[in-house]
């Protein structure tokens, strides 16, 4: 007796828990199958749920009217610099701060958190008026740049470089290796997952960026694929085959990293919200 | 001989350069920090400073003159700004509770009943926080169209009409809430469920050895234990949410008659639609002094328990 209540509340929870997983993965699925579909098929009633043949076609389109494969690039190339130089930079303060006294220290490290706590679109229109100054509009390091040094992966670094022993460090300098070699061959490598989970957070937070770049971006070949896309919503007439297959294709790649990488993935997201 | 007096003086050349090297232990924090720290100052401290001083001016083509407090004084009396902070605070009130109970519900139903396949639940539910917020805005655009999208066909077989979910203000705040709450729900379900991994299993084990039910357990033990996971989830939610923009910009472009206009929005146009830079620059000083009153409340509400 007891024991079918049990079964029937767990069959219960995971009838809901499926109820969630599907509203979580639906609009997924549907995106995929727009992909394949003319704007007209996405729109009609009983609506398609099995893929079309319209996946070419949809690509042509998009192709013309944004040039897709620049838009891509440029997502990409601005990503990866970004990501890499930035989780650079944020390894090296971080390891500074928590490892070396020095003077002024605090104050630095005040500054840095400083700048955490403020909203970030105070600074829009100071940078913008400084990237019409630098004649940098339409350019990659004006979406580079501005956010380049983030002050959260220097905190997070902070806090991950502080369990480094320091006694490696310092035989390290008693072994008579440099600064720049202790920081590179050992510090570096021992705080690789942090330096993981701190690449991918940069990565998401630049690829999915919409409003610095739709600010700083109005010709159509520096586009990156939120600007791009949301220029396609802005046509008098929607192509909606297109809008979902590029939707698509800004997503899925990032979905596949995701498949791989879960772990990782889900703690940088969380930017190191949570320890397991 | 010749040999080890080689090595000898390779290993000598070698601390010889290390010593004349630029850095030391002295230096090297300030060179290390270097980068960082300039790009911080030029592209985060001085727009700080220039936007608070751009807030008092007013800008016109290369022109800019001291206005005193006249932007915030227009702001105080601009309807659409009103509104603007009336529908953020809104969304927050309703999105924000609902999305984290749903977090909270989805993570104890994983926690708690030893389900099989908890790791595939985890990335499922995690799958949304993945996407950009322009790709999930512009697929719910198109799921939530009123006559064609396949949310009012579903809804039609339980017997309700379309609702016009992007063109009347009502069903599009809600729109944009139901977006918001697609996206976050299992973001914030990932922190709940760690929270309640980390919970100390003697503490359940001790209240089951005095009788205490699994109810009273959740009350008892679950809520206060995860108190530190809940405030940082909810600081956390009300911030972005007071920066709300990349939703009611693809959903609805801040319509209809302004009801999804949110502080960040009409910065926005204020700046780049009106080049109205000291105006929008008065915008952003408005959402500076509202997060940093709500984070202080925040941190209060805390800091007393």
């Amino acid at each position: 007796m007891i024991h079918s209540k049990k079964l029937s509340t767990k069959i219960g929870i995971y009838c809901l828990l499926i109820a969630g997983v599907l509203l979580s993965i639906a609009p997924f699925y549907w995106m995929l199958v727009g992909s394949t579909l003319p704007s007209g098929e996405i729109f009609r009633l009983p609506p398609k749920l099995l893929p079309g043949d319209y996946l070419a076609k949809n690509f042509q389109s998009l192709n013309e009217s944004l040039g897709f494969a620049k838009i891509f690039w440029n997502s990409l190339f601005i990503a990866l610099v970004y990501t890499l130089v930035s989780t650079l930079i944020s390894s090296m303060a971080g390891y500074a701060f928590a490892k070396f006294t020095f003077k002024g220290k605090n104050l630095f490290f005040f500054i840095i958190l400083c700048t955490l706590m403020i909203p970030s679109q105070v600074t829009l229109i100071p940078l913008f008026e400084m990237m019409v100054t630098f004649n940098w509009l339409n350019t990659y390091q004006a979406i580079i740049l501005p956010t380049l040094a983030s002050p959260f992966a220097i905190y997070l670094m902070r806090q991950n470089m502080k369990s480094v022993p320091d006694s490696i460090i310092e035989a390290s300098r008693v072994d008579g290796a440099g600064e720049l070699k202790i920081f590179f061959t050992v510090i570096l490598p021992v705080t690789r997952p942090a330096m993981a989970a701190v690449a991918i957070f940069l990565f998401m937070s630049q690829w999915n960026s919409l409003l610095w770049p739709l600010i700083t971006l109005n010709s159509k070949e520096m586009f990156t694929l939120p600007v791009a896309l949301s220029s396609l919503i802005g046509m008098a007439r929607i192509d909606y085959g297109q809008l979902m297959l590029g939707t698509t294709l800004s997503t899925v790649p990032i979905m596949i990293f995701f498949l791989l990488l879960q772990k990782h993935f889900i703690s940088g997201i969380l930017g190191g919200a949570v320890k397991e | 001989m010749e040999q080890t007096e080689k090595a000898v003086n390779t290993k000598t050349n070698f601390r010889v350069k290390t010593r004349k090297s630029l850095l030391t232990p002295k230096n090297v924090p300030y060179v290390f920090i270097a980068p960082a720290f300039l790009l911080i100052l030029i592209f985060t401290v001085y727009p700080v400073i220039s936007s608070f001083i751009l807030s008092f001016q007013e800008v016109r083509g290369l022109e800019k003159s001291f206005v005193g407090f006249a932007n915030y004084s227009r702001l105080f009396q601009d309807p659409v700004f009103y509104k603007s902070l009336l529908n953020t605070f809104q969304i927050l009130i309703v999105q924000v509770p609902i999305m984290l109970f749903l977090s909270l519900l989805i993570a104890v139903g994983l926690h708690s009943s030893m389900l099989k396949g908890k790791a595939f639940f985890r990335i499922s539910y995690f799958m949304p926080a993945i996407t950009a917020l322009v790709a999930a805005s512009i697929v719910f655009m198109i799921l939530l169209d009123e006559h064609f999208g396949l949310v009012n066909y579903l809804l039609s077989f339980v017997g309700i009409e379309p609702i016009p979910w992007l063109t009347t203000p009502f069903w599009a705040k809600v729109s944009v809430i139901l977006v918001m709450t697609w996206r976050w729900t299992g973001y914030n379900m990932v922190i709940f469920l760690a929270g309640l991994q980390n919970i100390p299993s003697d503490l359940y084990e001790a209240a089951s050895i005095d009788g205490a039910s699994k109810v009273k357990q959740f009350f008892m033990i679950t809520i206060p234990q995860l108190k530190p996971v809940f405030i940082f989830t909810v600081v956390m939610s009300t911030i972005g949410t007071l920066q709300l923009f990349d939703e009611p910009f693809i959903l609805t472009q801040g319509g209809p008659n302004n009801a999804t206009m949110t502080i960040t929005l009409y910065l926005y146009e204020a700046g780049f639609k009106f080049f109205d830079f000291g105006y929008a620059s008065a915008i952003a000083y408005v959402l500076v002094i509202i997060t940093a009153i709500i984070s202080w409340v925040q941190m209060k509400l805390v800091g007393d328990e």
